[in-house]
């Protein structure tokens, strides 16, 4: 029989450490979905969403009852609808948005990414429609998310792209002025996007992935840190070896349920995403990981080498435990989900500058951060081309969602609630990038050779 | 199909015989037991074999959170695999 100490430091780690399975994420292809006629194109991809998820919910429920592991949040990520709609005679996709929000009510999942388009070295006539979409789109539905990639390292940065994106993320804020800029907490501008992401708002199925696909995410900091509280003062050899043979338990349980929900789906098993990926509730921060490590407070020097050790030390631990490993696996940092990041945007220790250095290792990106409502289109831009060109330099993948909340200022906070959390309101340059952005263009792809 | 099913709570008289007398009328078979007592706090695990249960696993799940709630224990019932693959290589 199994030790006893073992089972109870599984049903600690659920009960108090909110250890969980972040989301199962189903990848449905659309590319059969499209039409000259839009109307006909909205009633297919409906029509194939409804009749490909009807069960994933029911599924993802029964797992959790089975094997008694909350499985936060069950999605869907379909092909970048600027494919799809590019066939059809219209230049207006909110309604394809429109008919992914129906079908994810009607399948009861919690969000639908692939309202999307992949940008990075050239706008097509499809391309330019969704991303002129993308604001209204937002603000209509409510389930959907977006997503845009504006570079990668083999294409370098799509500037024209950049500064498109900047004034669309301005307009989203706007036309959800009411809701403290809530479009934007649903938009993600990504360098390097990957194909097979589960996780919101970025995930999208793409173009190389079969016609169906479950991608499983997990997540646990609140495992990592408990572990972490046992080996105080330790070398951090030791630090590295404890979260590794964390990391290893919790993916071998998320790669468990994804074999289970694949099986009983009937639909191949994509990948595990070994991200730790945090929420607002006590207990389940990342920012507490670095700071058990030894830093009084997230975003203190030290900071960036604490996130290094512990990105790397996640993967290295998981990879072992999952036949396939993908998505973006790493530690994700977003301000206004993490309660400590929270607390230390609040306390000024934590700064766009410190986030933007802690992005280069790890995934993903300046994540779920609010900035004055007056902040410009153009600041936006740079702030994306800058990360962008960490995500191209570094061979990895980079995003930024950003929230210009509209009519707030440096010290307010904005309210999303659920796993979106609270942002605080954190300040950015004012010096102007307008003519920088302005220039438009290409950023060449980077050499291959000669690092350093 | 196996599982196991563990019991959490402050000790009392007459909690293997109750959670025992539960699932023999479901026909789960108790394959091992072992129990102890930490600072009077009862932490009971139990393997059992529910391939023969009559109600849907989750309606046991329910019906034994349920029961242990009115006893103030905290009763749960998980597959077996989960244990496994989290603690096994």
């Amino acid at each position: 029989m199994l030790n006893q100490q073992d089972i109870l430091s599984t049903i600690h780690m659920i009960d108090q450490q909110n250890l969980d399975i972040r989301t199962i994420t189903m990848g449905i292809s659309l590319l059969d979905c499209c039409h000259s006629d839009p109307k006909v194109a909205c009633e297919k991809i409906y029509d194939k969403i409804t009749s490909s998820a009807k069960n994933l919910v029911k599924t993802g429920e029964d797992i959790e009852a089975e094997f008694g592991i909350p499985i936060v949040n069950k999605r869907i990520s379909v092909t970048p609808i600027a494919l799809v709609a590019g066939a059809s005679d219209t230049d207006d996709y909110v309604p394809f948005a429109q008919a992914l929000d129906r079908a994810a009510k009607e399948t009861g999942v919690n969000f639908i990414g692939g309202f999307s388009a992949l940008v990075q070295k050239g706008m097509t006539r499809g391309d330019r429609n969704l991303i002129a979409s993308i604001p209204e789109a937002l603000a209509v539905t409510d389930l959907v998310c977006s997503s845009v990639n504006i570079g990668s390292t083999k294409a370098g940065i799509n500037m024209d792209a950049v500064k498109l994106m900047g004034e669309t993320v301005k307009a989203c804020a706007d036309r959800t002025a009411h809701q403290g800029g809530f479009g934007c907490a649903k938009l993600v501008v990504f360098c390097n996007a990957v194909e097979d992401n589960p996780f919101m708002a970025g995930a999208f199925h793409g173009v190389g992935e079969a016609e169906r696909v479950i991608n499983v995410g997990v997540s646990g900091p609140g495992v990592v840190h408990h572990a972490l509280k046992a080996v105080k003062g330790q070398p951090f050899d030791v630090v590295a070896e404890t979260i590794k043979k964390t990391a290893f338990r919790v993916t071998r349980m998320g790669q468990l349920v994804a074999q289970e929900a694949s099986s009983r789906l009937g639909v191949p098993f994509g990948i595990v995403d070994l991200s730790l990926a945090p929420t607002p509730a006590i207990g389940d921060s990342v920012a507490r990981i670095l700071e058990e490590m030894g830093l009084e407070v997230c975003g203190t020097h030290g900071t960036t080498a604490a996130l290094a050790l512990l990105n790397d030390a996640v993967k290295k631990g998981g990879v072992m435990a999952s036949s396939s490993v993908g998505g973006l696996s790493g530690a994700f940092i977003p301000v206004s989900e993490d309660e400590g990041m929270i607390a230390a945007a609040r306390s000024g220790a934590l700064t766009l500058e410190k986030l933007e250095a802690m992005t280069c290792v790890c995934s993903v990106g300046l994540d779920m951060i609010a900035v004055p409502g007056d902040t410009t289109a153009a600041t936006i831009s740079a702030i994306i081309a800058d990360e962008a060109a960490i995500g191209m330099i570094n061979q990895k993948t980079t995003a930024v969602r950003i929230i210009p909340a509209p009519g707030r200022k440096v010290g307010d906070t904005v309210e999303f609630g659920g796993l979106l959390g609270s942002a605080p309101v954190m300040p950015c340059h004012t010096g102007s990038a307008e003519e920088f952005v302005a220039r438009g263009g290409r950023i060449p792809a980077p050499m291959h050779s000669l690092k350093n | 199909m196996r599982a196991i099913i563990t019991v959490v709570g402050k000790d009392q008289v007459g909690i293997i015989a109750s959670v025992c007398g539960e699932i023999s009328q479901r026909n789960v078979n108790v394959l091992d037991i072992s129990q102890t007592i930490l600072q009077d706090y009862f932490t009971m695990v139990m393997l059992v074999d529910v391939s023969k249960c009559t109600i849907p696993f989750a309606q046991l799940a329910q019906e034994l959170s349920d029961s242990g709630k009115e006893r103030s224990l905290d009763i749960r019932v998980q597959r077996e695999d989960i244990f496994n693959a989290m603690h096994r290589i």
